[in-house]
Order: structure tokens, then C-alpha cells, then sequence
């Protein structure tokens, strides 16, 4: 269990606004952890700083205990795959070509075979292998969400005999998923990070899902860091009510809301939580 | 697990084509004309064999060597200068109808030409304008480094191009290039409006040896230097936040590919003039018929840009003969409708 993250007092400004602020937390490998806040809380924001996309005004980040800035950039892409919402593809790659692309620039060391290989191996874990030979660009948002995660699982496998500890970050990895492949690519992540070795962070929307799939929670509210909410102290019905601005009316067939569930629980959690409607 | 020997095979099966195709396309070249040499015969000029038949043999040694042969190289060159610079437009720009037309290197190159032809008698020492052919190349390649140069300026801010703005200000820099270039042909005079004319549509007339040795060498080893681009690009195609995590230097690939793509059309607006739709037509053929990695699209847009530029200038040569069309002329004539068909296909990729 090496600790892959630490952020330190993250602050991102552009112009006077403060999209996020003094945000401070850390995670080990191992872990599952889950992003969620409402619309604009900052969210994606923060996976831009985690992944490098974007510097922080202020503040560090450590990355598996590096300055984030100071990783050269190809040893930064063995050490964390990432896979942002809606990837649009340019030209007709088919499905296989995509997935390769993980595998190219941080297997620079493989055999180009190993690295067919790979890709393949990532497609059939992603559900995705019958997009293989399909272009990318016919495939549905849900298909492309499928074949975008092999794509971040090959750059992993690819990167793992350079890089040992590795993060996934995922943002919104489930948004136009159906119900089956939600939790399929859920329990994959999962399972990667109970091999010890990979720090899955993920951006959520659905609180039941992240309650049950992750470790811990980070709560964003305008930009801060509300709380963290773990699997023994799950968010509070008043906070969810005073961030989220809703008031809950549904009752939970579990008992208490948001408790941690069993994997055979879990497509049940998805019926159950959301019956919540929007305050006035 | 079968497709992927199978895709390997039909790329090799592609690029031993469009070797062939660049073959026969090279020796129709040599062979039509105003003068028709038979094949064989070409053959034998080239390689040094012993002539079986002496009829006019030193006169179509001379035709071969002298006249055909350095401009089926030239065209060959230019072309797949053209056509392997759209391809790599198109990649960064995450765009298939992007052109190096339309980050206004050719206009640049143009209005530079313009300049040359127009104002060069009275600005340069009489002893550089003797050599009107020389100076029109260098200027034309000055025009393309300093019209891409500006644009970086303009698009660029801490680092970082925004592919974007880049575009929108290559059509702002195309449609001042082009009004410099209309006000130096109203104070032009009759010859020089002939020129200006005659240049901007186009042609491979003119090629010599010497011209030659200016394009190959600036040319060629941009082609070699461009595959290199390959892996940058494919991931340029997920987007650019999506190549910066495959951990491509994102900011390095936009530099070198447009340095890259100025040296290639530079060199070939400097020596044909304005040939348009090569960048356009031939890698969208390529991505149609055997897919969309660079890796192959870049070689093989090289190899089917030199036979279609080549192919079309023995038409430009042949139509009218013994007179001949400017290829700008014939390249625009089956381009434009073959980029309304594209238009019209309405492809997923054309989601702009």
C-alpha cells in the first residue's frame, strides 16, 4: 500500500474565481476512491489537476510521492491512465486501433505483438471485443464508454512493468452505461484495486454507487472539500439534503441510507437511491 | 484473435499497390506527350541499355533526360509533399477537411510570389533579378515560414496553440494574403499580370534540373521526418487532453508538424504555384479504403499524392496538346466536386 496521492492545499483560480479551494487529501494504493458534489462543484476540475492536464494556482500535488510536475511525461502516463467522458474520435479508428493507442506510448518497450496482445486482452475485459473491428464513431455513447475504459486498462497493463503503483482515474466512467455494464465496469475497478497495486479515483454522480464501490468519498460543494464520507461514517442525510440541495423522501429497503451493500446487493442499491426530488 | 494479421496484410497489400500504381503512373508520364516515346524505350534511356532501334533515339534521350524526366520527379515530389502535409493538418487540427491551404502557408507562399513578380524588378539589384525562376521559389518559402510563424504568434499563449483560433486565423491571413495579392495585380503591368496568373493556377511547366535540385532535397527529408509524427497524431485523434494522458508532447507535435508542413509546401507552392485538393482528396481515399492509422496513412498518402499529381499533369499536358493546362486547373476540377460529395456524405467524422 504506497501512498499515489497527496494533495496539499490545491487551489485553482482563473480570473477571481476560485473553481477550487485549499483542497487537502490523500490516498493509497489499493483504494477506491469516489469524487461526487453537485453540478460545478468542481468535479472534473479536480481529476484536470490530478492527471496533469491542468497546474494548480497554488498548492502541490504528489504523485506516487513525486512532484506531479517534476514526472517526466512518459513515465506520468505508466503511472496513471485516465479515461474523460464522452472521448469523440476524429477519423474512423476502429475499436482495436483506439484501445491499441493505450498501449503504444507507454509500451514503447514491449514487442508490437505483446502490445496487439494487450489491447485485445483489454477489450475482452472491457466487455468491448465485438467492437474490435467496428469504427469507433458508429458505436453508441455506451459502446465508446466500454471501449474508452479498455483503452485506459491497456494503458495500465502497458505501463505496469515500468511503473508497479498506478492510479485510474475515471471521470463519469458510467454515465451512458446501462444498468449491467455500470456495475460490470464498477466491479472491475474495483478489482483492480483490491490486486493492492492501482488507486482507482473515479468522479461519480450516483451517491448509492459510490457509497458501495468506494473506500472513501470526497464531497465537493463550490469548489471545497465538503468532506470525505468512508464506508463507516456514510454521508448524513442532512448533509446530502444541504449540498445537494434536495429533500429525500424515499425510503431505503436496506434500512439506513447509503450503508455499504454486498456485490449481489448492489444492482438493487441502483432502484433504490434515487428517489429523491428537488427542493424548491 | 484472426483480424489483426488480417489488417496488417491488407496494409501491405495496399502499399505494394500504390508503389505499382506510383510505377506505371511514373512511366506514362515519361512515355505521353507531344512526342510519344514508347515504354521500352524509355527503359532504355533511363538504365543506359543498348537501343534496339536508333530512329530518333538521341532526340528522345534529350526529351527523357531533359524535359519529362525532372518533371515527373517534380510532380512526384510536390505531390506527395501536398498530399502527406493534409494528412498531417488533418490530424492536428482533429479535422479531415483541413488543408495546408487552409492555415494559409499557400497563401503566404502566394502573396510572397505575388511580391516577387510584381515588385521585384524595382526592389532588387538588377543582378538578382536576372534570375526571376530562383527568386520566385525563395520567396514563395519565405512567404510559408513567415505566414505560419505569424499564426503561431496569434494562436499561441503560455505554451499552448489553440488549434481553434489558429484555424479561424488562417482564413483571416488567406483573405489578407489575397487582397495583397489583388492590389500588386491591379499595379501590375500586362506581363506581370500573365505571371501572376499563370502562377497561381498552377503548373509543373518549367520543371528543370535545377529546380529539382531545390525542391527533392527540402522536400524528401521532410517525408522521412514525418512518419515520426505517427504516433503524436493517432493520439491527437482522441483528443488533445486524451494524447497528453497517452503521454505525447502535445506542444512539441504541434510545433514540429508545423514546421514540417511549412518546409513540404513551402518548397512545393514555391515551384508549381497553387495546387489545391491533393491534401484533401488523398488521405480521405486512404482513410476510406484501408483506415485511419498513421502509420500507414502518412507513407501511403506520400506515395497515391505523387501518382495523382503526376497522373494529373499528364492530362494538364495531353488535353490540349501541344499546348497545356495549368494542373491547378485540372486538380480543382475534379477536387471541388469530390469535396461536395464528402459534404454531402455527411460521414459520423464530419461532426464538427
Amino acid at each position: 500500500m504506497t501512498e499515489m496521492i497527496a494533495v496539499h492545499d490545491l487551489t485553482y483560480q482563473i480570473g477571481p474565481k476560485k473553481l477550487l479551494e485549499q483542497i487537502s487529501f490523500s490516498a493509497k494504493s489499493g483504494e477506491v476512491l469516489a469524487i461526487v458534489g453537485p453540478n460545478g462543484a468542481g468535479k472534473s476540475t479536480l481529476l484536470r489537476m490530478l492527471s496533469g492536464e491542468a497546474r494548480p494556482s497554488e498548492g502541490t500535488i504528489l504523485i506516487g510521492g513525486e512532484k506531479l510536475e517534476a514526472v517526466p511525461q512518459r513515465q506520468l502516463a505508466a503511472r496513471r491512465a485516465v479515461m474523460l467522458q464522452n472521448s469523440r474520435v476524429a477519423f474512423p479508428f476502429t475499436g482495436f486501433e483506439v484501445v491499441r493507442l493505450g498501449a503504444e506510448g507507454v509500451g514503447i518497450g514491449l514487442s508490437r505483438r505483446d502490445r496487439d496482445q494487450l489491447a485485445l486482452a483489454a477489450l475482452a475485459s472491457a466487455d468491448a471485443a465485438e467492437f474490435a473491428e467496428r469504427s469507433f464513431l458508429t458505436l453508441s455513447g455506451g459502446e465508446q464508454q466500454r471501449v474508452s475504459f479498455a483503452r485506459a486498462l491497456a494503458q495500465l497493463a502497458a505501463g505496469q512493468t515500468l511503473e508497479p503503483d498506478q492510479i485510474l482515474m475515471l471521470d463519469e466512467p458510467i454515465a451512458s452505461l446501462d444498468i449491467r455494464h455500470q456495475l460490470a465496469l464498477l466491479e472491475h475497478a474495483r478489482a483492480l484495486a483490491q490486486s493492492g497495486r492501482v488507486l482507482v479515483i473515479v468522479v461519480l454522480h450516483d451517491l448509492a454507487l459510490a457509497h458501495s464501490f468506494a473506500d472513501r468519498t470526497l464531497v465537493l460543494q463550490d469548489g471545497k472539500l465538503a468532506t470525505i464520507a468512508t464506508t463507516d461514517a456514510p454521508l448524513s442525510r442532512d448533509l446530502i439534503e444541504k449540498i445537494f440541495e434536495v429533500s429525500i423522501v424515499a425510503e431505503h429497503c436496506h434500512g439506513t441510507p447509503w450503508r455499504p451493500l454486498g456485490g449481489a446487493q448492489r444492482s438493487a442499491a441502483i432502484g433504490n437511491h434515487a428517489r429523491v426530488s428537488a427542493s424548491a | 484473435m484472426q483480424h489483426i494479421p488480417q489488417v496488417a496484410y491488407r496494409k501491405t497489400v495496399a502499399m505494394v499497390a500504390l508503389c505499382v500504381l506510383l510505377a506505371i503512373v511514373a512511366i506514362a508520364a515519361i512515355s505521353f506527350g507531344s512526342i510519344s516515346i514508347a515504354p521500352g524505350r524509355v527503359f532504355e534511356v533511363l538504365f543506359g541499355l543498348d537501343p534496339r532501334d536508333q530512329t530518333d533515339f538521341a532526340r528522345d534521350a534529350l526529351v527523357i533526360t531533359q524535359i519529362r524526366f525532372p518533371r515527373m520527379l517534380l510532380g512526384a515530389a510536390v505531390g506527395a509533399a501536398l498530399a502527406a502535409s493534409g494528412a498531417v493538418m488533418q490530424g492536428l487540427f482533429r479535422n479531415p477537411l483541413a488543408d495546408p491551404g487552409l492555415i494559409g502557408v499557400s497563401s503566404g507562399a502566394g502573396f510572397a510570389a505575388a511580391l516577387a513578380i510584381v515588385l521585384g524588378g524595382q526592389l532588387l539589384p538588377a543582378s538578382v533579378n536576372k534570375l526571376p525562376f530562383e527568386i520566385l521559389p525563395i520567396a514563395a518559402f519565405v512567404g510559408a515560414l513567415t505566414a505560419t510563424f505569424m499564426l503561431y504568434v496569434v494562436a499561441s499563449r503560455g505554451g499552448r496553440t489553440s488549434m481553434a483560433i489558429m484555424l479561424l486565423a488562417g482564413i483571416a491571413f488567406a483573405a489578407l494574403a489575397g487582397a495583397g495579392t489583388g492590389w500588386l495585380s491591379y499595379i501590375s503591368d500586362d506581363r506581370q499580370l500573365r505571371d501572376l496568373t499563370f502562377w497561381s493556377m498552377g503548373s509543373l511547366g518549367g520543371a528543370t534540373w535545377s529546380k529539382v535540385w531545390v525542391v527533392v532535397p527540402m522536400v524528401l527529408p521532410t517525408l522521412i521526418a514525418i512518419p515520426l509524427l505517427a504516433h503524436g497524431l493517432n493520439a491527437m485523434a482522441l483528443g488533445e487532453a486524451e494524447a497528453y494522458h497517452l503521454g505525447v508532447n502535445v506542444n512539441r507535435l504541434k510545433i514540429g508538424a508545423i514546421l514540417l508542413v511549412s518546409v513540404a509546401v513551402g518548397a512545393a507552392v514555391a515551384c508549381s504555384g497553387l495546387i489545391g485538393f491533393v491534401g484533401i482528396i488523398v488521405p480521405h481515399v486512404l482513410r476510406l479504403s484501408v483506415g485511419a492509422n498513421y502509420r500507414f496513412l502518412l507513407p501511403a498518402s506520400a506515395l497515391l499524392g505523387a501518382a495523382l499529381l503526376v497522373g494529373a499533369d499528364i492530362c494538364a499536358r495531353t488535353i490540349v496538346s501541344p499546348s497545356e493546362l495549368p494542373i491547378g486547373i485540372i486538380m480543382a476540377t475534379i477536387g471541388a466536386p469530390f469535396f461536395i460529395w464528402l459534404l454531402l456524405r455527411r460521414s459520423p467524422e464530419f461532426a464538427i
